[in-house]
Order: C-alpha cells, then structure tokens, then sequence
C-alpha cells in the first residue's frame, strides 16, 4: 500500500516533463526549399529523396490547414518552427553505444528505457528518437539473423533504397492531407522495419519518441512492412518535456502487411499535456494508416492516449486483399484541458473483409473527448463484417464526450453493427466499492480499469501494466 | 441561375404588394441565396446528399415563379376516406382552402404572417424559404384546447408545373395544454419540381403535437421539409415519417427541448425502390434538466436507392438526467443499394443516459429457410419479414386512428 501510494505521489505531476541540456545543431528557422536541402543534406539523402521532399513541398503550398475537427487551436505559424534539431554529438554518427553521449543514455535511463547493453533484459528492440534524429537502435545484429531490418529510416534510405522507394508513401502519398503532406517534405527520421516472407518477429520491436528541443516540431515518419506470412508487434511510446508554449509533432506512420502477414501496432502515448490551466502542451497530429495489401493479412492498432493538449489522429486500415482483418482499440483520456479527436477509419475494399473498433473514451475536468470514425463498405466488398462499439465516460459536467460515426454500406450482403454510449460511473457501481474498503478515487480507478480492460487486454504484457497505471494517474484529482 | 432567380423575384414582388421595407428584406434573403446557392457535399450536413448535383440532374434549369392569382380546382378525390379531418390544401404551393370544420371556432386563430421571416435555420434553403414564400400563415390552437380531429394538410401538385421551385412556410403555436394531430400528406400528379417546406412549432406548456409526415406516392419531384420545434414544460412532441414516394426527400426535424420533462419521439420509416435518395436528419437539442428523446429509423432499401439518416443528440452542460436513445436499422435487398448513417452524441453534462445504435445488413437467410420451410414461398417470406421490421416502427404511433390510416397506406397486414 505504502509502496503503491508512494508510486503515485512520485507520478502525481508529469513525471518526464524534464529537459535534457544538450548542444543542439539547427536548422535555419522557417519552412523553405532552403530548409528542405538542409535536412536532406545533413542526412546525406539520395537524389531520389529529395525530390519526394521537394513533391511534397510543392503540393504543400497548394493545401489549406483543416479546420473542421471539434478542438480549435490557435493558429500555428508554421514559418517560426525549427525543422531540424539534433543532439550535436549525432552530427558524426557514434559508431556503437559506447560512444553515444552520456546525456543522452542518462535521458533515456530516467525515461525507463534502457539503451545500454548490461540493461537489455527485457528484451525488447527500440529505437530511440530524440528530437529530428535516431539516437539507438538496439538488438539489431540479432534481429538482422533472421533477415529482419530494424532501423532509423534515414539509415534505410541509404542502406535499403529499393524497400524504402518501393514502400514510402504507398499508403500515405504526398499527395495527401496538409500535415501529411507537411510530414512528407520536412520528415527528420523515424523507424523502418522490414520483417523478411514467413519470418516471426522473436521480440517486440519499439520506438521510443522524445521531444527536447524547444521550439521544434517532430515530424518522424516510421515505416512498417510485412513481408509473405510474417508477423511482427510494435511498440510506441512518447514524452517531451513541460514547456509553456505549444508543440508540433506531425508523424506519418506507414503500414504493409502482405498475404497471410499480421501486424500489430500498439502506441502509448505520453506527451506533455499541458499544465492544469492548459498552458503548453503537444499537438499530437499524427496520420497513422495501415494498408492489408495481401490476402488473409491483418493489421491490429492498439492506443492508449492519455498525453497531448490535443490529440488528433485516426490510426485506419485499409482492406485491400481478400479476408483481411483490421482492428482498432483505443483508451483516450483526457482531464484539466486537454482535447482529443480521435478514432478510426475502415475502409472494406476485398471481399470477406472484417473489422472490429473498440474505442473507450473518459473525459474528467475541462476536457473535450470525441470519437470519429467512418466504416465504408464498398460495393465490391461482399461478405464483410464490421462491429463498432465506443463508449464514453463522464465526471463532471465541465467536460464533453462526442461521438460522431460515419457509416457507409454500399454493399448488401454486408453487415455493419454500430453501439454507442455515454454516462457516468454509476453511483451503485462507486457504493459497492467504497462499502468494500476503497476509497473513492480507488474506486474509480478500479471501475475505470474495468472500464478499458478489453483494450487493455490487447497491449504486449510489459505496455499493459505500464498503460494501466497512466490510465489512474491521467485521471488524478478528478474525483470529488 | 442568377438571372432567373432576380427575374422570378422582380416578378413576385410585382404581385405581392409589399411595402418597401418588407421588399427591402426580401431582397436580402435573396443576395444571401444567390451568394450561397444550393447546398452542396462541401458542406458537413450536406455530405450524403448532394442537393446542388440532384438539382442539376433530375430537374436542370429551375425556375422560382408561379402565378399565384388564379385559384386552382381542389381534386376532392385525394382526400381520405372514412377518417373526419379538419384540412388545409396546398395546391401547386398555393393555399387554396383552410377548413376547420370540425372544431370550435373561437378555440383556432389563423393569422396571416407573410411578412415574418424564419430564423430557425440559417442554410441557404431558408433564404430561399424567406425571398420567396408568398403567403404563410400562423395558426393559433388557444389554452386548453384539444381538436377533435386531426388536421390533414394536403400538399398536392398537378401537372401544370415543371421545373418549379415552390416555397412553403406555416407556423404552428399551441398553447397551454392544447393538443393538435397533423398529418402532412403528399400527393404528387407533377413531375421535376422542388419542394421548399419550413414550419415552426411552438409547444407551450403540457401542449402535444403529433405529426406524421406521409410521402407515399411515386413521383418524381424534389422536397425538402425543415420542422422547428419548440418545447416548454411537459410538453410533448411526436413526428413520424414515411419516407418512400418522392425521387429525393430530404426531411429534417430540428427539436429544442427548452423546458424541464418535455419529450420528443422521431419514428421514420424509408421504403425506396429504384434510383430514389432520401434522407432524415434530426438535432434534438436537450437544453435543461429531465428532458427525453427517442429516435428509431428503419429502412428498407431496394434496387439502387440509397437512404440516409443523421441524427444529432446534443446535451447541453444543464441538462443533467437526460435520456436521449437513437436506433437506426436498415435492409439492403439489392447489390446497389446503400445506407449511410452517421448518429451522432454531443454531450456536455455528466448525469445522462445516451445511447445509440446503427445496424445495416441484408435480409436474414435464416429466417426466409425457416418460413419457406413451412410452406410459404419465397416472396412471400420476404414480404412477411418486411412487415414486421417495418411495423415495429408503425407500432410506436400513439394515435391508433392514425396508426390504422398509415398501415393501410403502406399496405401491412396484420
């Protein structure tokens, strides 16, 4: 009890909201072909790249900024960000973890991730990006045994072009929606895995996401492809640090899976949430998309948002081959002033296709929570399959909870189940517990984690007991 | 278009008589139409119904005057039988008779409001509505009145117009612990118009409304209807829709539920056969505390129809203890027919109970086996099956007269 009390009085506040203080190399201020080259440049990219950047840029100049989500922002000006910011001892690659600067492993150990060799007992492979660049990526001379490439995309672009051209863009094209769009010209680095025909993934792989760097957006790009009959579960996770100002952070993550391969994508997300009076914070604008190319191929997106001022992505899939499978599970949480717009898209193109959205949604506080999500059956797609269940929770009246399903069917041997509901926990529930020995915010974290348990259930082992915790704290003092 | 709608509107002005001031509102109404034009899928509600395209390819060129100095012949023969209803009659969009007959006559006020403009909605339809509505009325049910019998409107039109727009406001006010049943019937010989329809109701005190909107008969116009509804204390709103006759029907229920225990119940059936595309979107506003709303929507949906339903329930931070449920089911019998829902929550206040559900699927193979294998054939089965899906929705109709007329308007047997 002490222990667990303890735990939690250490967490009460945002507990990763330090910042590291590291040299830093810039870019030049501002978004330009100028800045485009630098970035390519300073990542000694091939021709090829540059000119996908430059595409992009040019479609970029042509799209307006979205305003049709439920949380406004003020305008962001998109002239005083910094594009490009590493750790200055990056600026000539460390050839092994020895070499990597000790503030660096200091950041990631504080962060609970351990980068150096003697820690590696949990046996998960990441990827740790710090602002614009990748600082570690470990396990990978095991990994490349079976043929599986694990590393920063910028070292793919160099080392696997003919997998990165073939691959980048395939699913989020750059000619797609403005920070997308954005993502596709200024992309600093991200992760690429590649997980060879028939190959089992022995351990997690993970990419871990940190913004330092003030004034900076992050914009990493990841990559995922799963080769013929492969599986492979990937873990994300995201900090920055407590600033007042506003923080861009625009990934665009690409998913393949091809026939009989399964993907699993499961995101904690833990940005900076701003302070109680909604100072600061990270926008969270990610495009996330998953494509089943192949027959019989899944891909299962698993979230846990908690972090973010706003948040405002829909991890979709996109079920091309015949018989494949996209899942959506979600737990988004969103106290003092934090805003969420998030949910999913499943768009049916193969036959037999199935899909399946769990999404659980708590406002607390002065936050705003909506669940958005289009399920299209095209007309092509008999015989598919989907079931829609979002339910929000309530406390107090000072907060909101949306849901807002667009269902299209357009093929008549196809099934399309929608519930929804909203309500608070319910005063029976809070008794019944209190009556046992709890005290009420344990009641409620207890309810709630029954709440989310089957999204929950979804997580690899070490993110649910890590996840199940964010979910008491993100809701901390909003009881009562 | 531009030219035309200022032609038209020169015109109706010419024969309406206004004063300055009143022309001078009317004209803006028109600006604000003409900078807007007809809704299209650029705008969120709008999404699933594109009305500019509709426009552009059922009717092409529309032209917004009628010559409303003739009278028109009332066809007694679209009256209904065996039912005593008092009856207003719209013909071609022009009032031809208000007839009370059956109620007392210092109980009903009917006030002429051609000036007053309506506010309840701000898409470029009302405008529309508001350059070009040539007479409305208000009609006035006073304190503790209940009519006798229901009210049938009859919206017909005959086949001396094509290509028309025509424009219809009525506005209903109900007093304290006064009731009103109103049946909207549509019968259409015309073909290739548009129909603009607004009414606004106003529910006082423990006042009941119950009005059911009957589009049966095949016809190939355009309609689109906008209910505003109002609720004070205790008062109830019932609307049901039967959505199956126009090409495309557009039928929108905005409902502000302003008093505490006021209710509002939507029941709509779609019925479509061939290229017919129609809608219902609904926006129950609970405003204040102990408010209820029930939607239920089936629809069956054949050949390449397509149907739409939105529906909005929106609770506001005050109206704690709200109960709002919405359920939309539908068939699709054919490989081109679609359905497209989008049932939407918008909740501010902690102590309510939402819920909603959207289910959209072929017909039951299952239940065809089971009843085929006792002995009926397959049409047979099929049309059983339909019945009762639809008629759990008829079956929510309080009115039992009502309920009667509108079973055997769609034919389901018992």
């Amino acid at each position: 009890m002490d222990n667990r009390q303890k735990e939690i009085e250490n967490l009460k506040d945002y507990k990763y909201g330090f910042s590291t203080d590291i040299e830093n190399t810039r870019a030049p201020k501002g978004l330009n072909e100028d800045v485009i080259k630098f970035i390519s440049n300073i990542k000694k990219e091939p021709q090829w790249m540059l000119e996908f950047r430059l595409k992009a840029f040019e479609r970029f100049k042509l799209l307006k900024e979205p305003d049709w989500q439920k949380p406004k922002y003020p305008k962001i000006d998109y002239q005083d960000l910094y594009y490009y910011s590493a750790p200055k001892s990056m600026d000539d690659k460390p050839k092994s973890l020895d070499e990597l600067d000790p503030k660096l492993l200091e950041t990631y150990k504080k962060l609970g991730i351990p980068l150096q060799e003697q820690a590696r007992l949990n046996g998960i492979a990441v990827d740790a990006v710090f602002d614009s660049v990748s600082v570690a990526t470990t396990f990978r001379e095991e990994l490349s045994k079976l043929g599986i490439i694990f590393c920063p995309i910028s070292e793919a672009i160099q080392n696997h072009p003919e997998l990165v051209k073939k691959y980048l863009g395939s699913v989020i094209p750059t000619t797609d929606h403005f920070f997308a769009t954005l993502n596709s010209a200024v992309f600093t680095d991200g992760s690429f895995a590649y997980i060879p025909e028939g190959v089992r993934c022995p351990m997690e792989l993970s990419t871990y996401f940190r913004i330092n760097a003030s004034n900076t957006g992050q914009f990493e790009r990841t990559l995922i492809v799963a080769d013929k009959g492969s599986y492979v579960s990937y873990l994300e996770g995201c900090t920055a640090p407590m600033r007042d100002e506003n923080q861009l952070h625009a990934a665009n993550v690409e998913l393949i899976a091809l026939d009989d391969a399964e993907i699993k994508y499961s995101t904690v997300q833990n940005w900076y949430p701003g302070d109680k009076d909604g100072k600061g914070g990270i926008y969270n604008f990610v495009t996330k998309r998953g494509l089943c190319k192949g027959k019989n191929s899944k891909i299962s997106w698993t979230q846990v948002e908690t972090g973010s001022a706003i948040t405002w992505k829909y991890p979709s899939c996109i079920l091309k081959g015949d018989n494949s499978v996209g899942e959506f599970y979600s737990i988004a949480i969103t106290n003092n002033h934090q805003k969420a717009d998030t949910g999913t898209k499943m768009i049916h193109l193969g036959k037999n296709t199935k899909s399946k959205i769990i999404s659980k949604g708590i406002s607390a506080g002065f936050s705003d929570m909506t669940y958005r999500g289009l399920v299209d059956i095209s007309p092509k797609a008999s015989n598919s399959n989907n079931y829609t269940q979002c339910d929000s929770l309530l406390m107090g009246n000072k907060c909101g909870a949306h849901t807002v399903p667009y269902i299209k069917n357009k093929n008549s041997e196809s099934n399309i189940a929608h519930e929804a509901t909203t309500s608070k926990i319910s005063e029976e529930q809070l008794h019944y517990c209190q009556q046992r020995g709890l005290n009420a915010e344990e009641a409620v974290g207890l309810i709630v984690n029954g709440f989310c348990k089957e999204v929950l259930q979804q997580l690899p082992m070490e993110f649910a007991v890590e996840a199940q915790k964010l979910v008491g704290i993100s809701l901390e003092g909003s009881v009562g | 278009m531009k030219e035309q709608l200022q032609k038209d509107f020169d015109n109706i002005v010419k024969n309406l008589n206004l004063s300055q001031k009143d022309i001078e509102i009317k004209k803006f109404y028109l600006d604000n139409f003409i900078n807007k034009g007809f809704p299209n899928r650029r705008e969120e509600d709008w999404k699933f119904s594109d009305l500019n395209q509709i426009i552009k390819k059922d009717i092409g060129e529309l032209s917004f005057y009628s010559d409303y100095t003739h009278t028109n012949k009332v066809d007694t023969s679209v009256f209904v039988d065996g039912l005593e209803h008092n009856k207003i009659v719209f013909i071609n969009g022009r009032i031809e008779k208000i007839d009370f007959d059956y109620e007392q006559k210092e109980k009903i006020e009917i006030i002429d409001q051609s000036e007053n403009i309506n506010k309840s909605n701000n898409n470029s339809l009302s405008d529309l509505n508001n350059a070009f509505t040539n007479k409305s009325f208000k009609i006035l049910v006073k304190n503790g009145y209940q009519l006798t019998k229901p009210l049938i409107i009859y919206h017909t039109t005959n086949s001396k117009i094509w290509s028309k727009n025509i424009n219809l406001r009525l506005e209903f006010e109900l007093d304290k612990n006064s009731s009103l049943r109103l049946i909207d019937l549509f019968s259409d010989t015309s073909e290739k118009n548009f129909l603009n329809i607004f009414y606004n109701f106003d529910l006082k005190e423990n006042a009941v409304l119950k009005n059911y909107k009957v589009d049966r008969f095949d016809n190939k116009n355009i309609k689109y209807s906008f209910n505003n509804i109002e609720q004070d204390k205790n008062s109830i709103s019932e609307t049901f829709i039967l959505s199956a006759g126009s090409n495309f029907f557009k039928n929108e229920i905005n409902c502000n539920l302003n008093g505490k225990y006021s209710s509002a119940f939507v029941n709509g059936i779609f019925s479509l056969n061939n290229n017919k595309h129609h809608e219902i979107r609904t926006i129950i506003n609970h405003l204040t505390e102990n408010t209820k709303s029930y939607q239920l929507i089936k629809s069956v949906i054949e050949d390449s129809a397509k149907a739409v339903y939105q529906g909005k329930i929106f609770v506001n931070s005050d109206a704690q203890k709200t109960d709002g449920y919405q359920l939309s089911k539908a068939i699709l019998l054919n490989k081109d027919s679609e359905f497209n829902a989008k049932p939407e929550l918008e909740i501010y206040a902690d102590d309510v109970k939402c819920s909603h559900g959207s289910a959209s699927g072929s017909l039951n193979e299952d239940s065809i086996f089971y009843l085929m294998s006792r002995g009926l054939n397959y049409q047979q089965s099929r049309e059983l099956l339909i019945n009762g899906f639809l008629l759990d929705v008829v079956e929510k109709i309080t009115d039992s007269e009502i309920k009667n007329l509108i079973k055997n308007l769609i034919g389901i047997k018992e």
